[in-house]
Formats: C-alpha cells, sequence, structure tokens
C-alpha cells in the first residue's frame, strides 16, 4: 500500500516541476523585453493568438463532434474505414501538413501556377491562404482527431442508446443529439477541447510556417533573438495562467453534473443511411479525410520517391524507425500506467484541492516545446548532479553523468509532457465508473485487484487505448524533448525530420515524415480496431 | 500480489534500459554540442577520426536549447565544442561565459580577423554570404546596387523578405546598425517593408521561387539556397547580385564554433577545431552546403564559384550578436514581421 500512496505524488511533484522552474522567472526584472512588447507587438500578439485559439476550438469541435457522431451512430459506405482513418491525421505532425498545404496552394504552387498559365491572368483575385483563416484551417485539421476520438468514445458506449431513449420520449433525432447524447458526452469533449486548445497554445512549427505571429512566436523571439530565457518563461507562464482558468472554468461548471454509468444490456444497432443521405454523409467525411491527410501524403510521397537516391543508407534509415518505435512503446508503458495510477488517485481521495493538483499536473502540455524542454532538463541536471556528488562518495565517477543521455530521462521527460495526453481520456472513462458499480460488486464479493481487473478495466479499456494511441503517436513525433534529452548519436525519425527542415530541405524530410505516419499507423489499428463494434 | 510484479516489471525494464544507454567515456574524444545539422558535420568528424584516432561524440539541436542546456549543465557538461550557424549565437554563447579562449597560431592563421572573436573564444569555419538575387526577365543589373538601395521607391511592391524572425536577417540588420547608426537603418528597413510584394515568407527557397514566379523581382538570400535551387532547375530565370562591392562589402555571416570553458578534453577539442580550419577539412565543410570556405586560402566549391567573386563585409562580426536585440527591436517598430 505504502508504494501506491507515494507514487502519484512522486508524479505530480515531478510533473510539475517545470511548471515551477517558468514560474521561478516571475520575478526577475526583464522591463527591457517588456516595455520593448508593450510598445510595439503585444496587443497584435494577443489578439492573433486569441482568434486562432477561438477558431481553432470551434473548428475542431464542429468537426470532431460531427465526425464521431456520423461514424458511431450511423451505417453508411466507408464507414468501418473512415472511423480509424479519421485518426490518421494526428501522425502528420501539423508544421508538416502546413508546409504541404502552402506549398501546394500559395503563389508558387502547383494549383495557382496552372490556373496563370491556362487563364492566362495575373490570379490577383485568388485567395491567399498565408492569414490568420489558413493557420486555423490549417490547425482545425491536424487537431480535430484529439476531439474526434474523445467524442468518439462516448458515443461508442451510449450514443446509440441514448439515442433510443430521446426517441422513446419522443424527441426526434436531431433533439436527441442536442438534448441527450451532446450533453451527457460533454466531459469527453471538453477534454479533447482541452487538449486542441493546449497543443493549439503550444504550436511554433505552424504558426512559423505561416509568419503568423502569436504568444509562441514571442516567446521563442524573447528567448532565441532577444536572448533573455526569464522573459521567454515569463511570457509562458502567462500562456499556463490562461489555461489554468479554463481549466477551472470547465471543472466549476463540470461539478453541477453526474453521470450514471452504462448498461451493456444490449447493443443498439446503427441507424441506416439510404438514399442521397448515405452518400452525402460518405462524400462529406471522405473530404474531410482528404485534405487533412490524403493530399499532405500524397505529395510528401512523391517528394519521399524522388529523395531516394541510389547511395540511401537504408540500414542507419531503420535504426531511426526503430529507436522511434521502441520510445514510443516505452513510453506508452510508462506514461499510461502513471496516468491509471493518478486516475485511481483522483477517484479515491475525491477532494477538491487533489483534483486540481492533479489538473495542474496536465498543464505543461500547454507550454511551447523547447520552454518545457528545458525546463524539464534544469531540474535534472541538478539532479542528477546531486546523484553524483551522493555516489562518488563511495565510487569514483569520471564524467559526472548518470541519467543524462539515458532512455530513463527521455522517459521521465515524455512523463511530463505528455500526462495530459494520457491523463483526460482514462479520466473520461473512469467517470463511466460509478459508485454504485462498484457497491455491486463489493456485494458480489469481488474486490481489490479483482475488482480493478474484472470489473474496472473493460470499462476503462476505450479511454486506455485511447491515450496510449495518443501517447504512442504524440511521442514519436514530439521534438525539442528528444532532441535535448536523447542519448549521442541516438536519432529519431523526428530528429531526422527535425534536422532537414531546419535547412529547408523538405523534399528530403518527406520519406521520415512518411514512414512517421505509417508506424503511427501501428497503434491506430492495433487499438482503435479493439474499440470498434 | 499482481500489483508487485508489475512494479518489478517496469524496475526491470528501466534496469536494461540503463544498461543500454549508459555509455563509457574515452580517453580520446572530443564531445560536440551542434546546431548545425549531423549531415554537415559528419564527413569532416569522421575524417578527423580517421587521421587522428581521436574519436568525435555528437548531438544536434537548434542554438538556442543547445545554449541553454550548457549554461543549465555548468561544470557538468560533457561538451568539449559549440558549433552553430551564425555568429549571433556565438557571441551570446561567450557573452554568458560559456566559451574559453583559445590560443593557437594555426586558427589565427587560418581564419581571418571579422570572422572570429577578438578575444578568440569562437572562430568562423564556413562563410554564408547573404545577397541580392534578382528575376534576370524584369530587372536589369544595373538597377541594382545596395542593401540600402532596396529601400528606394523604384522597388515599389517589387521586394520579397524572408521573416525577420530568422537569425540571418536579423544579423545583417545587425551590421546595417553598426555601419549607419539607428536612425538610419530605421529609415532603410521602413523603406523595405513598405517595398514588400507579399507579406514576408517563411524561408530563403520560398523568396527565391517567389522571385523566379514574377511575384517580386528581387529578393535578399544566402547563396546556397539559391544554388541548391539552381541545381535542381538550371532554367530559373534567376540570377545573383554582389551588392555594396564599391561600399562596405557583402553581408556574410558564419557557422563556427569555439571550445567550451568546461570542457574535460580541452586539448583534443583544439586539435578538432585546428583540423576544420585547415585545408584539408575546409573544402568538405564548406562545399557540402555550397558555402564559402573562411580560410581565404581555399577555393570555394567549382560550382559555388561560378557565381562570381565579392568583397565581404570587413566588420567584426562579434557586432550581429552585440546588436542583435536592438536589430530584433528596430525590425518590430518597423514593422517588419
Amino acid at each position: 500500500m505504502a508504494i501506491w500512496r507515494f507514487i502519484p505524488f512522486t508524479t505530480a511533484v515531478t510533473v510539475l516541476l517545470p511548471v515551477v522552474v517558468v514560474f521561478s522567472s516571475f520575478w526577475v526584472p526583464t522591463d527591457d523585453v517588456w516595455r520593448h512588447l508593450v510598445e510595439t507587438t503585444l496587443l497584435t500578439l494577443i489578439i492573433n493568438t486569441a482568434w486562432l485559439a477561438f477558431g481553432v476550438v470551434i473548428g475542431t469541435a464542429i468537426l470532431g463532434v460531427s465526425l464521431a457522431w456520423l461514424t458511431s451512430v450511423y451505417e453508411f459506405p466507408g464507414r468501418a474505414f473512415f472511423s480509424w482513418a479519421l485518426l490518421l491525421p494526428l501522425a502528420t505532425p501539423a508544421y508538416v501538413t502546413a508546409f504541404v498545404a502552402l506549398g501546394l496552394f500559395d503563389f508558387t504552387g502547383p494549383i495557382q501556377t496552372s490556373l496563370r498559365v491556362w487563364l492566362d491572368s495575373d490570379l490577383s483575385w485568388f485567395p491567399d491562404i498565408r492569414n490568420r483563416f489558413g493557420v486555423i484551417m490549417i490547425l482545425t485539421l491536424a487537431f480535430y482527431p484529439y476531439v474526434y476520438l474523445l467524442a468518439r468514445n462516448a458515443f461508442m458506449s451510449q450514443g446509440r442508446r441514448s439515442l433510443e431513449v430521446a426517441q422513446s420520449l419522443g424527441l426526434n433525432r436531431r433533439q436527441g443529439f442536442f438534448k441527450v447524447a451532446l450533453p451527457m458526452a460533454r466531459p469527453w469533449i471538453a477534454s479533447g477541447i482541452m487538449l486542441v486548445l493546449m497543443e493549439t497554445l503550444a504550436d511554433f512549427g505552424t504558426v512559423a510556417v505561416f509568419n503568423y505571429d502569436t504568444f509562441t512566436t514571442a516567446i521563442y523571439k524573447a528567448w532565441f533573438s532577444m536572448f533573455s530565457l526569464d522573459a521567454a518563461s515569463q511570457l509562458a507562464s502567462l500562456l499556463i495562467i490562461l489555461v489554468f482558468a479554463v481549466i477551472v472554468l470547465e471543472q466549476q461548471s463540470r461539478l453541477k453534473m453526474q453521470y450514471a454509468e452504462n448498461k451493456k444490456s444490449h447493443r443498439a444497432n446503427r441507424i441506416l443511411l439510404c438514399g442521397w443521405k448515405k452518400w452525402l454523409v460518405c462524400g462529406l467525411v471522405f473530404v474531410t479525410l482528404f485534405a487533412a491527410f490524403f493530399l499532405p501524403i500524397m505529395q510528401l510521397s512523391i517528394w519521399a520517391i524522388q529523395s531516394v537516391t541510389a547511395n540511401f543508407d537504408f540500414l542507419r534509415f531503420g535504426e531511426f524507425l526503430w529507436n522511434s518505435l521502441i520510445l514510443s512503446f516505452l513510453a506508452v508503458l510508462l506514461v499510461c500506467l502513471m496516468a491509471v495510477v493518478m486516475v485511481y488517485v483522483a477517484r479515491r481521495f475525491s477532494t477538491t484541492s487533489i483534483r486540481y493538483a492533479i489538473r495542474i499536473a496536465t498543464i505543461g502540455y500547454a507550454l511551447p516545446g523547447t520552454v518545457l524542454a528545458i525546463g524539464i532538463y534544469m531540474p535534472m541536471v541538478w539532479f542528477d548532479g546531486k546523484l553524483n556528488e551522493w555516489i562518488s562518495y563511495w565510487i569514483e565517477i569520471e564524467n559526472g553523468q548518470l541519467l543524462q543521455g539515458t532512455l530513463i530521462t527521455m522517459l521521465i521527460a515524455y512523463l511530463i509532457r505528455f500526462m495530459a495526453v494520457s491523463y483526460y481520456p482514462i479520466d473520461g472513462a473512469m467517470q463511466r465508473v460509478t459508485r454504485n458499480i462498484d457497491e455491486a460488486a463489493l456485494t458480489f464479493g469481488v474486490h481489490g485487484w479483482a475488482m480493478i481487473s474484472k470489473v474496472h478495466f473493460p470499462i476503462l479499456k476505450p479511454g486506455i487505448f485511447t491515450a496510449a494511441t495518443l501517447v504512442f503517436i504524440d511521442v514519436m513525433k514530439e521534438m525539442p524533448i528528444t532532441l535535448m534529452t536523447r542519448p549521442f548519436g541516438w536519432d529519431t525519425l523526428a530528429i531526422r525530420i527535425f534536422s532537414l527542415t531546419s535547412e529547408g530541405q523538405w523534399e528530403q524530410a518527406a520519406l521520415p515524415a512518411v514512414t512517421l505516419v505509417l508506424a503511427g499507423l501501428v497503434p491506430i489499428i492495433v487499438f482503435m480496431r479493439q474499440t470498434e463494434h | 500480489m499482481m500489483r508487485f510484479s508489475s512494479n518489478h516489471f517496469l524496475f526491470v525494464i528501466f534496469f536494461v534500459v540503463t544498461l543500454i544507454c549508459t555509455q563509457n567515456v574515452h580517453a580520446s574524444e572530443v564531445v560536440v554540442y551542434s546546431a548545425r545539422i549531423e549531415q554537415l558535420i559528419k564527413p569532416m568528424f569522421d575524417a578527423f577520426t580517421k587521421e587522428t584516432g581521436i574519436k568525435v561524440r555528437y548531438t544536434t539541436d537548434n542554438e538556442g536549447a543547445l545554449l541553454a542546456r550548457l549554461q543549465a549543465e555548468g561544470k557538468n557538461t560533457p561538451a568539449d565544442m559549440l558549433i552553430t550557424v551564425d555568429a549571433g549565437n556565438l557571441w551570446a554563447a561567450s557573452k554568458a561565459g560559456l566559451l574559453k579562449s583559445v590560443k593557437s597560431d594555426v586558427l589565427e592563421n587560418n581564419i581571418p580577423l571579422h570572422l572570429r572573436d577578438p578575444n578568440n573564444e569562437w572562430f568562423g569555419l564556413s562563410v554564408r554570404a547573404r545577397t541580392i538575387v534578382y528575376n534576370t526577365r524584369k530587372v536589369e543589373p544595373r538597377e541594382l546596387s545596395t542593401y540600402e538601395d532596396l529601400a528606394d521607391e523604384k522597388w515599389h511592391k517589387r521586394l520579397c523578405l524572408r521573416s525577420s524572425k530568422k537569425v540571418y536577417n536579423q544579423s545583417l540588420v545587425a551590421m546595417m546598425i553598426a555601419e549607419h547608426g539607428e536612425a538610419e537603418t530605421e529609415k532603410i528597413i521602413k523603406g523595405w517593408v513598405t517595398n514588400l510584394a507579399t507579406d514576408p515568407l517563411p524561408d530563403d527557397t520560398k523568396a527565391l521561387e517567389y522571385v523566379a514566379a514574377g511575384k517580386c523581382d528581387v529578393t535578399l538570400v544566402n547563396t546556397y539556397y539559391f544554388g541548391r535551387l539552381m541545381s535542381k532547375d538550371s532554367n530559373l530565370p534567376l540570377a545573383i547580385f554582389w551588392p555594396n562591392q564599391h561600399g562596405s562589402g557583402v553581408h556574410v555571416n558564419i557557422s563556427g564554433a569555439g571550445i567550451t570553458r568546461y570542457g574535460r578534453n580541452e586539448k583534443a577539442a583544439i586539435q578538432l577545431l585546428e583540423y576544420l580550419s585547415s585545408a584539408k577539412a575546409q573544402n568538405l565543410f564548406a562545399d557540402l552546403n555550397m558555402e564559402y570556405p573562411a580560410n581565404p586560402t581555399i577555393k570555394p566549391d567549382r560550382f559555388v564559384a561560378t557565381w562570381g567573386d565579392f568583397r565581404q563585409n570587413p566588420l567584426n562580426l562579434i557586432k550581429a550578436g552585440e546588436l542583435q536585440t536592438t536589430a530584433v527591436k528596430l525590425m518590430d517598430r518597423a514593422g517588419y514581421k
């Protein structure tokens, strides 16, 4: 028992460390940078960031929820394929999609170029996608799977039944969706949106491709261009405060609600769409998937094929792939296990302060990658130094590094980064495990580990699988932490993409990018197939 | 029982992973933190190891992260050498006390004064020239003269620029401030912004493509981006113009290196740095990325040489670092996004 109580608190403290590091800069005077920001770009940054967050949240909510509803309640041509394929955009890094979209649609892209030739005009009417609308579009297409995945979990376990109940009460389908199914799925949708919001605020790659100035670009500008990590941290703390405010609001509004369990008495049938309706739905879903995934992946594949030359080092490339896979796999084990523990703690000691503490522990996800990376790195180096002093009391160690440059550091860093991604889906699933389930189980003499494995696990399974899929793919895409904490000479696909794109060699980066997407299929097929009914 | 075995399982995984990944430090080796990507450093390191038997271990990351990392690691850093792709970050590393002054006749002979730190804490290893590229169908070379002239109203709606967030543009503007002062430079940058044909672009290649497609007539890029694009499609209507040849010279930046203050293998690291500045490595270092050798006795790659000779701005690059923050602020004020 003692170990169990110890783990969540250690985890929470570990996960909170980088946030503390970032906040510790708060009282360092950086008037110089601030005065400059206030005088010049701050207002634009705030407006831009607000628009971006608002647009992407609304966009992903509408897209994610409607796609989840369509694929979990209705039957239409290609439904089985779409229900997992709609997750694919998750595996393409957003900034890659952005670069490809820009390549296709802007002034020098093939579309405008051929139109200029055919129509013999300067095409001045053609909309420029390098603007606010364009960024929102790209991020919506890149991030909707978070909402889709979580909303789908909710709808799959209750959607069709809730619709039946609504209809038995005399509501039509539309009313059934808005009055019953949607409110019941709210915690899941809200969790999905939280993840989207945090990712959007932390995004740097996509806004950089569009040269769209946000809070994150200001953070990096203060750090990398004006050499003030303190000012960057202060800006980042404001981001954290903002996300915290959203969490509080969401948590407050959720308190009033109670969710009853879902009886698995029988499985409701999907509603068969007929005639033009089924083709319309099929068409809409396809268009989304085409724009979000197939179009960018086709362009990447063309580049990838072109980039494979005669002296291509397949062995080395295989090593990148292997490293990516093994790293994601280990991270999934660790992060999901810890998230389950955290969720149990939150359930066991259901006090407000513990719930908040755990939510705050997920907040690091909203920090721009490199800021979080250094926030993790600093305490780690300190700890390593102390550990070293302590050990060298007995044994002589030459290079002063014990944990740095080992997979252990990397895995702990991923735990900190991706706690949010695994916590939210598993927490969502835990909401389904109500007190009455536990009580019923107890009356049948089921308790302890048997309760967890026989009663809870089947209910938690979809949530755990969702978390595992998200963590697997996110770890594989992750760059700043991987860059900073990896062992020497230990490169992954994401590192390869980074090094090529940082020198502007996008065509060469296509092969690792496509491979990364294909590797992302592994968890999608392994886990999502299992929740498919 | 189950919960204990799952703990054991995790412990075993961790243990195995540590065993796999804890590496031993060899006596004769150099550890490098590099912002220059693997493909552009590994061939020289391999050659160095072959010649001297000294192993080179390296890790790559962006320069801001590497600097923060060196700072966090302090005396425990494993790094002996820092490589960046611009002078500003070397200056920042030196200012933060992360680099060490090196006394080496070899380096002082090989690397010209303006491409190294006055205190010898860092040395340029290759030269990156930021110059004007124009559309040959729309611009006569005699219309062009200087960077400053691109602010003239005759270039209205004819200029494309990369985003001001890239350090290459920040260094260029910093060097202009060093030459003209802040007020004068701000006027020039404002002129550039007025002359833009379209919003600033995300990278140099994009800017070149815009010029080739006729959206604008001139742009400012590092020459190797031009080289890369032209070697893919030599029919593009693009050509290089070397500006300021009757004045201060072409703006150059460096990819360079310094020896870290707390490195453990100082001797071997200096040996590597000297090697990189020598005739044996200079061509490889520059040619891999179509840059110019920093060592003036070494000729550039044949393809690069076809773009013609030019006079470099002889002002010491330390200014690019010292004035970078000023430059960033100035560009913000001028509305250069």
